[in-house]
């Protein structure tokens, strides 16, 4: 006569996964609260250079963003090889970058207007020529607040 | 008529809950980045077609040519990009005249006479890499940041880098007086040490 009978063993007991919506939960919020949502899709390379001098953008109501670079393997055929501007969704010229500031302006209210700073998201790869003419022109629309986008990183290895 | 006895309500099935918010979860996922939301702060000059063209020392400028392989000419001599900051700062706090209290210049007489005359010339050729400009914008950003950072740290303990950006933000504006309060420190700094940093337009090829 043992104290100690062995319990019956009636199979694995199934593992509770009354917790995991909670889990995914969680991390579906942690992913919306650190994630921007894609409001392009961009058709160009986009290899942003580094720099480590860097000033944190603010929010994002006061951002336009301009993109520039090579067009992506999958357009060459019918985009070409050469630096091109993409704003939005679209790919433009410079002379395009007038309208596209103004239109940016006018989804703004009048009193963000004087914060909106122009975001340049350009390929290290791209030449100055291009990025001189992307700013002239912004000059002449007046929108002289631009951040140079760069990944942090030291740009002097 | 009798009516049926109503039971506790059935208890609503919430293992299909763990999917759906797999499938939500997999949308963020999808259809989001992680911002890279940082970069150089530049404030471009008004456009004017007949720009005027000042009347500077030659001491007070120094010129930095970037050719189109890339490398750099700063003031007629070849430097590596790792020597430009230090080259810069050595340039901007000469104080060739005396004037300048707070610089740790060594007032040699080839550099510049006071941080308020010195100018920094950037001349691109048009087949540069953007790449190298930004190396090269950090870098002369970095020797203004430098020295406004040192300045403002000695005077309000705090950085400059670190007060321009909340005077500078907008969400800045909802606490009373903050703006007001930084205002005169962050002119001080710049009028102290200007940043004055001039970029030619690009030869075309």
């Amino acid at each position: 006569m043992s104290k100690f009978k062995k319990k019956k063993s009636g199979g694995t007991p199934a593992i509770s996964t009354a917790s995991l919506p909670d889990i995914v939960f969680m991390l579906l919020f942690f992913f919306m609260t650190a994630t921007t949502m894609k409001d392009s899709d961009l058709k160009i390379e986009n290899t942003l250079p580094k720099a480590n001098q860097t000033a944190k953008l603010h929010k994002k109501q006061y951002v336009m963003y301009l993109y520039a670079g090579k067009p992506n393997e999958r357009y060459r055929s019918s985009l070409g090889g050469s630096d091109r501007i993409q704003l939005a969704d679209k790919m433009a010229s410079t002379a395009d970058i007038k309208n596209f500031v103004i239109l940016e302006r006018a989804n703004r209210n009048s009193e963000d207007e004087k914060y909106l700073t122009a975001s340049l998201k350009i390929d290290k790869n791209v030449k100055m020529g291009l990025v001189s003419d992307i700013k002239l022109e912004l000059r002449k629309i007046d929108q002289l607040k631009v951040n140079y986008t760069t990944s942090q990183g030291n740009p002097v290895e | 008529m009798a009516r049926k006895e109503r039971g506790a309500p059935p208890e609503v099935n919430a293992g299909s809950m763990a999917d759906i918010a797999f499938l939500l979860l997999i949308f963020f996922l999808v259809t989001t980045t992680i911002g890279v939301d940082q970069g150089i702060n530049r404030l471009l000059p008004r456009y004017e077609p007949k720009p005027v063209v000042p009347d500077i020392n030659e001491r007070n400028i120094l010129t930095v040519l970037v050719n189109k392989d890339n490398q750099l000419l700063v003031n007629e001599k070849l430097v590596d990009i790792k020597d430009l900051r230090q080259t810069a700062i050595d340039f901007i706090e000469n104080n060739g005249n005396g004037t300048c209290s707070y610089c740790l210049g060594k007032k040699d007489p080839k550099l510049s006479d006071s941080p308020q005359d010195a100018v920094i010339s950037l001349n691109n050729d048009g087949q540069t890499s953007y790449g190298t400009y930004i190396a090269v914008q950090n870098e002369l950003v970095g020797a203004y940041n430098y020295l406004r950072d040192r300045e403002c740290k000695k005077r309000y303990g705090m950085t400059f880098t670190e007060m321009d950006y909340i005077y500078n933000d907008p969400a800045s504006k909802a606490t009373e007086g903050l703006v007001d309060d930084l205002k005169p420190k962050v002119e001080k700094i710049q009028e102290l040490i200007p940043m004055r940093l001039s970029e030619a337009e690009p030869k075309k090829n």
